[in-house]
């Protein structure tokens, strides 16, 4: 399956990049590509403009700010994987990172573009909000810093403007009780239910259109999860309340 | 003949080139070709009102768009491969869509362009009007209209209505196992090229017959067979599906060259292979069992339908496997078994590695575990009760089999691979929800017609060999060079083989049913044998000795015990063909002024020039192996994961000519039994509609999901060839899907009775009221 | 221009053409194998700066300014295979041989970052890359053969 015609572009600034994505109909960002090009080869997304932003220099730094850490959008799954400063400050980060996909995939996959791509299968959209982290923004209008509660807004939908980039994702330091759960079909596939959890917050992916923060005490209450090839709403259920009681255990 | 190299862990002389990227598939067949892609049917059922392909024909960098309407042969159907008396409702379809398509993937248009990515631009611009019709399917829903009804064969083995109703014990079982896909890693590609000056067509193919390929060609396009030349160059797992023939592309590819003036190639990509590419596996079964108190089946009833698809172009085979195999390795005294062939709107079906045999073995193994069941007995006990006796064979029993003749074991010792079996297992792990699974199969292999093998010494003392079938990865280049390196004392890097190349051998069947070892081996080792035979006899003339004191040994003819007097291989090949011009490579030696060794013509009455032979083989009927599977499986509890503890298997192939190729090919089986018994489910919706046809969602296995199989051995030669070898290509598939039923039932305590499997199933499984 | 072997080489004129097209047809570096274009077979696994990635995941155009290494760099033409390369040969590692330029590569980035692999690391290392021929218990071996090796 090839992608259908597209006009690339391939700015070598943030601004130059925002630029573009506010003036051209029907945009689409390029980073990793592993969520992106598999749509475009199946001719399921077909967007008449490519941004691809893996030439924007300085754009791969992983720093500590604000009590957290800052991963860049150029910064690579597998990088953050090994980053020291992420298994100090925040280790829930890189044991999450361990159930994203396989190795070469995260050699090109972004934790940005993981986070923005909204996948409600996905481990790091649920890990951002189990850790209440935020994603920064650049746009025609100028920097934001969105919420994790307000960045998920349905099925690979994200609160982002068309016009909007998203410069780094921010994960606050957490080294309290930990951990994260997925049960998926084969290792390394999106995940049929999962559970996060930081300290006394749980938050699921894989059982809503967007990850969700859960009580764990009573962890399916007002779940209404979709069924699909391999989990009904039910199974989901009863993985969340296995998974959940296995997080909580200790 | 030396028998240093059979049953040797010869190292495989195919890898160098493809580990170093220099393997020629398909696809890598370039030479400036147009490429093309297929328009095809969304709907599973549909009249087609109307095509448009002036819009797709517009496009810059097009060539052409074929309808139905443009092939001179648009409203031929295409060859029904295998007829048999009681397919009397046999369907084929056309090379593309007339006024109907059956099901959604079949080929509707087919687009040549510059390249691929402008192909499929232009098939989005083809517009296709359809009237959807309703459709056939699911199989059990299907088969309640007789209109649907492609074939029906009963057979009986002796008196079955009587021996059910003398029975002290029976049961009712009912089985089902949903249809699986072979998915090799390289999918279908086709490559032709049609020359007018030499009127010759030759096609690359990713093919598992090209000698069919090239026959149907030549009939097709009204050439002379010797016009047409077919390679299967190398070929990315075949397992079934590309011995399927004809696909619309083998016959439009050569179509549009001919037309265009240029090369075109076709390469299928991952999403339609899906649903273009033919499936298996589904059927289900209605069994009732009769039986003693010590467990000993007295007579066996199946009823089954199985799920032939939108077409039956490969006739009845599958069906009549499974009819063929229920028994297995058990005496079943009284056996009747009917079958009806089932059209459903969906991809047609035809072999995927095991074809048949995996149901087969199924309903016998899990209905042996209910009686075991009933009777308080083990598993391995019932089993013990009925199987087979090592002096019992030739076994017959009862029904037809493939090749047109009865079911006939030749031979084996199916106690002694359940002892093995259960020896190699070993003891209960310790923990929870944990289960043996047992499972227990024959394999009818080898079928014929025939394979034929050419083996020739060249002057320069190099031996090269050819058959006609086609290799996908079985290790056939060499396989066969240690069978002809032991015929000629040579050793089998001096060997170079050829295989699924017209140029090369135009006679042959294919590469499936586990037949290439068994057929194109025995025939490699005749030709082998008659080039032994001619080098002895030109070698006696000139070493003035008797024929039958003279060996073949380390790359020389020599005489036995006196290794002095020898004349190396080279030189004997030189002096099989007289020369009048010596052209270099020692060939001096063969022109007239040398030494006459007897007198008389220089070519002697009856004899050819050259130390070469063509030889062939054709089985009088299948030659069965069998084998045994044992595991250790836990179930989670919570998550009904599925983990395999341990995993063995006791194979019996006859003598195994290179055990190393033999346990890669087990160890793969097993792997895409794993995959068809818990990962990989072909998920049709209501309207036969795939909605899995991606790796992303078809679930195959990675490492993580197979384990290292502890394959053993156990060694019956067969009788009915001369190596004494049966087929191990399928034997690694045909039980796991019994023996995870068994295992998971064990587990986690309920019945189990279908395949595939997976959490959720055994979570509703686990939830069901008893 | 991309550095493909070691050599500089054309970029394709359209930017939709994938790396694995633009490798095989464009380049006549055919080694390099299309088992699915959605990234999840791994049969199209090259070098990408010395990491392995998804080539069909990538456009050629991306590739400009960097180093690409497919199959056909791992072992100079004349010379002996790659121990990696070396250790799938001994250890009965490929049958068809499909999978196995991805398979390799994929090693050889699994052994530069773990040169002496627990066996956890290794299944980890190799279970993103799909075979069907054989059943992976000798892919097991050969990774196990060529860590010994370095």
């Amino acid at each position: 399956m090839k992608p259908a015609p597209f006009a690339y572009h391939a700015p070598h600034t943030v601004e130059e990049a925002v630029g573009l994505l506010g003036s051209l109909e029907d945009a689409k960002v390029l980073a990793g590509g592993q969520s992106l090009v598999p749509l475009l080869n199946f001719r399921l997304a077909r967007p008449s403009h490519l941004v691809d932003i893996n030439g924007i220099a300085g754009l791969d730094r992983l720093y500590e700010r604000d009590g957290g850490v800052a991963v860049q959008a150029l910064v690579r799954q597998a990088d953050a994987l090994r980053s020291d400063l992420l298994r100090r400050r925040c280790p829930l980060v890189p044991e999450a990172l361990h159930h994203v996909a396989h190795a070469v995939i995260r050699n090109r996959g972004t934790v940005v573009g993981s986070i923005v791509h909204a996948d409600p299968a996905a481990e790091l959209p649920a890990v951002l909000l189990a850790l209440q982290g935020s994603v920064r923004v650049e746009g025609r209008r100028g920097a934001r810093e969105i919420p994790a509660a307000q960045l998920f807004t349905g099925v690979l939908e994200s609160s982002l403007d068309s016009d909007e980039l998203a410069i780094e994702a921010w994960f606050p330091s957490f080294s309290g009780p930990h951990g994260l759960r997925e049960e998926s079909r084969r290792h390394g596939d999106y995940a049929m239910a999962g559970a996060v959890r930081a300290g006394d917050r749980l938050a699921l992916f894989g059982v809503a259109p967007t990850p969700v923060v859960a009580d764990p005490h009573d962890p399916t209450k007002d779940l209404r999860p979709s069924g699909d090839l391999e989990a009904t709403p039910e199974f989901r259920k009863h993985l969340v309340e296995v998974m959940t009681r296995d997080l909580f255990a200790a | 003949m030396t028998t240093r190299w059979f049953g040797e862990r010869v190292a495989r002389r195919e890898d160098d080139r493809l580990l170093r990227g220099h393997g020629r598939f398909t696809d890598d067949v370039g030479d400036g070709a147009l490429e093309a892609c297929f328009v095809r049917s969304p709907y599973a059922h549909a009249r087609v009102i109307s095509i448009d392909t002036t819009q797709a024909k517009k496009l810059p960098g097009v060539h052409a768009v074929y309808t139905a309407r443009d092939l001179p042969f648009g409203d031929r159907d295409l060859p029904l491969l295998i007829p048999h008396p009681a397919l009397t409702n046999g369907r084929t379809q056309r090379c593309l869509a007339g006024e109907t398509v059956r099901y959604a993937g079949e080929a509707v248009a087919f687009v040549v362009a510059d390249s691929r990515y402008l192909a499929e631009d232009a098939a989005d611009l083809v517009d296709v009007e359809y009237e959807p019709l309703p459709v056939a399917w699911p199989l059990e829903q299907a088969a309640e209209d007789p209109a649907n009804l492609a074939a029906e064969l009963t057979q009986e083995a002796g008196d079955v209505a009587e021996a059910l109703a003398a029975a002290p014990r029976r049961q009712k079982l009912r089985f089902r196992y949903e249809r699986g896909a072979a998915a090799p890693m390289e999918a279908r590609a086709t490559w032709a090229r049609w020359d007018p000056a030499e009127q010759r067509l030759t096609m690359y193919d990713s093919t598992q017959s090209p000698t069919s390929i090239r026959g149907g060609l030549a009939v097709l396009f009204g050439l002379p067979e010797t016009s047409v030349e077919v390679i299967a160059p190398d070929v990315g797992g075949g397992f079934g599906p590309k011995i399927m023939l004809f696909y619309p592309d083998e016959l439009l590819t050569p179509f549009a060259a001919m037309q265009l003036g240029r090369p075109v190639k076709w390469t299928e990509d991952r999403r339609e292979h899906f649903t273009a590419v033919n499936q298996e596996r589904a059927q289900a079964h209605e069994v009732e069992v009769a039986y003693d108190g010590e467990g000993r089946v007295t007579a066996l009833d199946v009823d089954f339908i199985h799920d032939a698809g939108a077409y039956t172009p490969y006739g009845i085979i599958l069906p009549i496997i499974t009819a063929g195999q229920i028994p297995g390795p058990y005496r079943v005294p009284n056996y009747r078994v009917r079958f009806r062939d089932i059209y459903t709107n969906a991809t047609p079906t035809s072999p995927y590695r095991g074809a048949g045999r995996p149901h087969a073995c199924f309903v016998m193994e899990r209905t042996l575990d209910a009686i075991a069941k009933d009777l308080g007995l083990t598993r391995d006990e019932v089993r013990r009760r009925n199987l087979i006796q090592p002096d019992q064979f030739p076994y017959e029993v009862g029904v037809g089999w493939q090749d047109g003749n009865r079911v006939i074991y030749d031979s084996g010792n199916f106690p002694g691979l359940l002892e093995k079996a259960l020896q190699n297992l070993g003891p209960r792990p310790p923990g929870d929800h944990v289960g043996m699974g047992l499972g227990m199969y024959v394999e009818g292999t080898g079928v014929g017609p025939y394979e034929g093998a050419h083996v020739q010494v060249l002057v320069g003392g190099k031996v090269i060999a050819s058959t006609a079938l086609p290799t996908q990865g079985q290790a056939h280049a060499t396989v066969f060079a240690q069978i002809v390196a032991d015929q000629l004392g040579v050793e089998p890097g001096d060997v170079t083989v050829t295989t699924g190349d017209t140029r090369r051998f135009q006679w042959g069947v294919g590469t499936f049913a586990s037949r290439a070892a068994v057929v194109a081996g025995n025939a490699m080792a005749v030709a082998a044998g008659l080039v032994a035979e001619k080098a002895k006899r030109i070698a006696a003339e000139h070493l003035e000795v008797d024929e039958a004191d003279l060996e073949l040994a380390e790359g020389a003819v020599r005489v036995k015990g006196a290794a002095h007097k020898q004349m190396p291989l080279a030189a004997v090949a030189v002096l099989s063909n007289p020369v009048r011009y010596a052209f270099g490579g020692g060939t001096e030696a063969a022109t007239q002024f040398t030494p006459k060794a007897r007198p008389g013509p220089p070519l002697p009455e009856g004899e050819r020039p050259g130390l070469e032979a063509t030889g062939y083989f054709s089985p009088i009927g299948s030659a069965w192996a069998s084998g045994c599977h044992a595991a250790w499986v836990r179930v989670d509890p919570q998550t009904f994961r599925l983990q395999i503890l341990r995993y063995v298997v006791v194979h019996d192939c006859g003598r195994v000519i290179n055990p190393m190729v033999l346990e890669g090919q087990i160890q793969g089986g097993v792997a895409q039994g794993i995959g068809g018994a818990f990962y990989e489910r072909l998920a049709y919706d209501a309207e036969a509609q795939l909605r899995n046809a991606s790796f992303m969602e078809f679930l195959m296995p990675y490492a993580t999901e197979v384990p290292d199989v502890l394959i053993d051995h156990q060694e019956t030669p067969s009788p009915l060839n001369p190596l004494g070898v049966k087929g191990a290509g399928e034997a690694g598939v045909i039980p796991v899907g019994a023996v995870i039923a068994s295992a998971v039932e064990e587990a986690l305590g309920v019945p189990i009775t279908e395949m595939p499997l997976s959490p959720l199933r055994l979570f509703e499984l686990t939830r069901e009221p008893a | 221009m991309i550095r493909v072997n070691g050599v500089e080489r054309q970029l394709p004129g359209d930017p939709r053409t994938l790396l694995s097209d633009h490798l095989r047809h464009n380049l006549g570096l055919t080694g390099t194998h299309v088992g699915c274009e959605h990234g999840v077979c791994g049969c199209c696994t090259v070098l990408f700066d010395g990491k392995p990635v998804r080539s069909c995941l990538l456009f050629a155009v991306q590739a400009a300014g960097h180093e690409v290494t497919t199959i056909e760099g791992l072992a100079k033409p004349d010379a002996p295979l790659h121990p990696i390369q070396q250790a799938f040969h001994d250890a009965h590692a490929l049958q068809c041989g499909f999978c196995t330029p991805g398979f390799v590569l994929a090693v050889k980035g699994l052994l530069d970052e773990h040169p002496d692999p627990t066996d956890e690391e290794i299944e980890e290392g190799i279970s993103g890359n799909l075979c069907r021929c054989t059943g992976y218990a000798n892919i097991r071996k050969a990774v196990r053969k060529a860590a010994a090796a370095r």
